[in-house]
């Protein structure tokens, strides 16, 4: 018999199960870091298992997916911040590959 | 009506005042340093990459993933063990809830003592906040300060699962407030799966 908070968030058995598959997508990031591609392509692919584990991780194990409002709050702030940040990459590229003086 | 009279019905109105996204402020108040702290990290994550981006030879000094792939293992089995004791502090067992708090809080403690052994093996050959016998100094002072800032984020995490769980235990905390020291424990490990790749996983010597 479940109480009903576990029934609300799906136990203790959903959160094992979280728990291995984030072992797993860890196990997969340090998998990709042995590959024979190039850092952009090793860069991509580590990003986006990152953000499925960080996306298990809020959803699951800090239960934002029990509270709909909280979410879409949490996930817009963060995402607009993080995204503002993303403006100084072509100057980067800049500084290695273009300007003179970088040289 | 009085200035009382006023007064006492601005309080009811307070009180009565639905939380936030019906969470209770000490819970939300965590959640928005937790997006504050999100913030932090990605500055200096993008910061790291955008020097890392610009700058030629980038050095790759890491030879093996063993120590770093334990800490992982250990940080992320610590978040389990914290979902374990909130769930027995919100069915009212405070033996099993302080026991997995503790047990958590060890993780934590195993975390950091890795990590300043990885430290040390650094800076034993060479590498410091501000230099790196790899070539660019830069590499040092992003290093040294990215990990530094996760390290101490688990060392306040560490001190505050013990205060918390021992509150917990002698009756002054809640279950809710394990549950807010728990969400603080989880961004903890959730940054660590950005900070891995980044600073270890992209800079392995091949």
């Amino acid at each position: 018999m479940t109480t009903v908070a576990e029934h609300k968030s799906g136990g203790m058995g959903k959160d094992v199960i979280v728990y291995l598959c984030l072992l797993v997508l860890a196990a997969i990031q340090f998998f990709i870091a042995y590959q024979s591609i190039v850092a952009a392509q090793m860069l991509v692919r580590m990003m986006a298992v990152a953000v499925v584990e960080a996306g298990l991780a809020l959803l699951f194990f800090m239960h934002l997916s029990e509270n709909r409002g909280l979410k879409w709050f949490v996930l817009i702030f963060t995402v607009a911040v993080i995204l503002g940040m993303q403006y100084g990459w072509t100057d980067s590229y800049r500084l290695v590959n273009g300007a003179p003086w970088a040289k | 009506m009085s200035q009382a009279d006023l007064t006492m019905q601005g309080h009811s109105t307070a009180a009565m005042a639905e939380p936030t996204f019906s969470v209770p402020a000490k819970k939300m108040a965590m959640w928005l340093f937790i997006i504050a702290d999100t913030a932090t990290f990605a500055g200096c994550l993008v910061a790291y990459g955008f020097i890392r981006n610009s700058t030629p030879d980038w050095p790759r000094p890491f030879h093996s993933i063993t120590n770093v792939a334990l800490m992982t293992f250990i940080l992320l089995t610590s978040s389990l063990t914290m979902l374990i004791g909130v769930r027995s502090a919100q069915k009212d067992d405070k033996a099993s809830a302080f026991r997995w708090t503790m047990i958590t809080a060890l993780g934590g403690i195993l975390f950091a003592a890795l990590h300043i052994r990885e430290w040390m093996g650094m800076i034993g050959e060479g590498a410091t906040l501000f230099h790196n016998p790899w070539g660019t100094p830069l590499f040092g002072s992003l290093f040294f300060s990215i990990t530094g800032l996760h390290l101490l984020h688990v060392t306040g995490g560490v001190i505050a699962l013990i205060a918390v769980g021992i509150r917990y235990k002698g009756g002054r905390y809640r279950a809710d407030d394990l549950e807010i020291t728990g969400l603080y424990w989880h961004f903890v490990d959730l940054v660590w799966m950005f900070v891995v790749p980044l600073i270890y996983l992209l800079n392995l010597a091949h």
